[in-house]
């Protein structure tokens, strides 16, 4: 009764598959968890060409790699992969199964679990082990509310951990085996055809590069109000940038939006500005090295990862803080 | 086309939460609710195809007596009719609730079933996958446009970074829309006035044959985390603030 880690992979531009880097989370995660249940972890890494990738694994502290390997699994569809891995899942009988919460997961989770007769825990931020059972933790009503969530029914019990939850450096060093595993599988099983993967043109601001980045969220409340946050940009000579509701709004381009969907900006400053800090906005952002946040609900997560708060109403500490820097220089 | 979009209540974001006495979920009462934001992109997706295609839309949703408020709030956007699944989802697992849905769904036969992609309450983003696996349906998530053509649709999925990709799908289908999916139309008088006249088909639990019950994953805890690192609030009148900050990001955090 193992703890299997499932990875991710996905063509580079190359064309030849390439880790997400969040799988070595997924890995570090069902290390621990397998320590903690007194059994071993195994990983598996789905798709076409994959062995390379599972030799890469053969150095860490693993009983078993799996290559789930199939034509059909060369590019990514919910149907290929739910219908690969459950066959794996059936042969190798682990009581967890760990993934990466990353966009392709979301996609597939869900639909191999019921096909199983289970129900995932998406999006855990963290586990314990009670009287030998897991329990969970995951964050709800973005951030304000923590539940501690335990399986109710027979294993395997699937879970998906968030991005940055479990620290991909403390993945153990060993020996492991690599096995290929090839699906039953056949056209008439995959009811979708993906495309080729694109870009979008005119991405033609580069947040990456600025020193200071002032970001701009829903408490701005109207387009006609963006102006008051871009005037402290202007004067910290740094980039605007927003969270998504701005950017789905149409208020600012999405080439200004930072986030999973966005860009992942480290300025030396990023000042968020009536942004509630949603982990989605977080991931993007909690790399900067100062951050300050302006917000008027004290109990905002976006507190959690800033250095420096102000607790009110943006309209008026924005223009103040704007004039105090004007006054610098 | 006939399109069925799921929608669910939620409280609305800036709400002050509080634990329940039984310590397993959020005190409902004194909230405010509205459309779960997601949800009010999928019925926005619903009524620009039907604008292009003609056919119907047939808003469904479960929640207790007062999501009928976001029921009509959808069917004054244009919504043909509605299924209202009179049972309060509370806390219950993703495949609980997709079950309920599920069993309605399957009353209608729709061509494409609309789902938002996560809630802003529970954040499982699995109701929509798990509602096109009861369903036998290919599904697509974080879809972002929607085009008909000959034997099907072409959706574009958003992926990570930027990246984008195109996928074509038969019909019948379920599509979990990403916020963001157009412009977000408000009610009009005028469809306000329209929507009174509108069906909703009232349903329970026992009507559609299925248990109200989380059998897999059971929430054991709820409570306010504790705040890992707190920021350095700066007090005093906006004034007084801005410029403590201001000294405070040129001498102690030598960022200016």
């Amino acid at each position: 009764m193992s703890v299997l880690a499932v990875l991710e992979q996905r063509p580079a531009p190359d064309g030849r598959p390439e880790w997400n880097r969040m799988s070595f989370e997924t890995v570090a995660a069902a290390q621990q968890m397998a320590d903690e249940l007194n059994t071993s972890a195994v990983a598996a890494v789905v798709g076409q060409g994959v062995e390379a990738l599972a030799w890469e694994l053969a150095e860490r502290k693993l009983a078993a790699v799996y290559a789930v390997e199939h034509e059909l699994l060369r590019e990514y569809t919910a149907d290929g992969y739910t219908a690969a891995l459950r066959q794996l899942i059936e042969r190798v009988a682990p009581r967890v199964v760990l993934f990466p919460h990353s966009y392709q997961v979301r996609d597939f989770l869900p639909k191999l679990a019921t096909a199983m007769g289970r129900v995932a825990v998406s999006d855990a931020v963290a586990h314990r082990i009670d009287s030998d059972a897991v329990v969970l933790v995951r964050q709800l009503f973005q951030g304000k509310v923590q539940v501690d969530v335990r399986f109710a029914g027979p294993a395997p019990h699937f879970a998906s951990l968030q991005a940055g939850a479990y620290r991909a450096e403390r993945v153990a060093e060993g020996q492991a085996a690599v096995e290929r595993f090839v699906p039953r599988l056949a056209p008439g099983d995959i009811r979708t055809r993906p495309l080729e993967r694109f870009r979008e043109n005119g991405r033609d601001v580069d947040l990456t590069a600025a020193e200071i980045v002032v970001s701009v969220g829903r408490g701005v409340r109207d387009a006609a109000n963006i102006p008051v946050v871009e005037k402290l940009a202007q004067a910290l000579g740094g980039e605007l940038a927003a969270s998504r509701p701005i950017c789905d709004a149409g208020w600012l381009p999405n080439a200004r939006q930072v986030g999973s969907s966005g860009q992942t900006v480290a300025p030396k400053l990023y000042v968020a500005v009536g942004i509630s800090g949603a982990i989605q906005h977080l991931v993007g952002m909690k790399g900067s090295r100062t951050v300050v946040a302006i917000n008027k609900d004290p109990r905002a997560p976006i507190f959690e990862v800033a250095d420096y708060g102000v607790v009110g109403d943006l309209f008026q500490v924005v223009p103040e803080l704007t004039a105090a820097i004007k006054k610098l220089k | 086309m006939k399109i069925v979009v799921a929608i669910k209540q939620v409280p609305v974001r800036d709400s002050e939460l509080r634990i329940a006495s039984t310590g397993k979920w959020i005190e409902e009462a004194d909230l405010v609710y509205e459309a779960n934001e997601p949800d009010a992109y999928a019925l926005e997706a619903a009524l620009q195809l039907k604008e292009l295609h003609g056919g119907e839309t047939i808003v469904l949703s479960a929640g207790p007596p007062r999501a009928l408020q976001t029921i009509r709030e959808a069917l004054a956007k244009g919504a043909d009719r509605a299924i209202h699944i009179e049972e309060d989802l509370g806390a219950l697992d993703p495949l609980a609730s997709a079950r309920l849905l599920a069993a309605a769904v399957r009353t209608e036969a729709p061509d494409l079933v609309l789902t938002g992609l996560q809630s802003d309450d529970l954040g499982y983003g699995q109701t929509g996958v798990i509602l096109a696996e009861l369903l036998g349906l290919p599904h697509s998530t974080i879809v972002m446009q929607v085009e008909v053509r000959e034997g099907g649709i072409r959706i574009r999925r958003e992926l990570e970074n930027g990246w984008y990709r195109y996928v074509d799908m038969p019909l019948p289908a379920l599509l979990a829309i990403q916020s963001g999916f157009g412009k977000l139309r408000y009610p009009t008088l005028m469809g306000i006035k329209k929507a009174r006249t509108r069906e909703i088909r009232r349903l329970t639990a026992a009507d559609l044959g299925v248990a109200v019950e989380s059998a897999s994953v059971v929430i054991e805890r709820a409570y306010v985390p504790e705040r890992s690192k707190r920021a350095q609030l700066i007090a005093g009148s906006p004034r007084e603030a801005a410029e403590r900050l201001v000294e405070k990001l040129r001498f102690e955090a030598r960022v200016l």
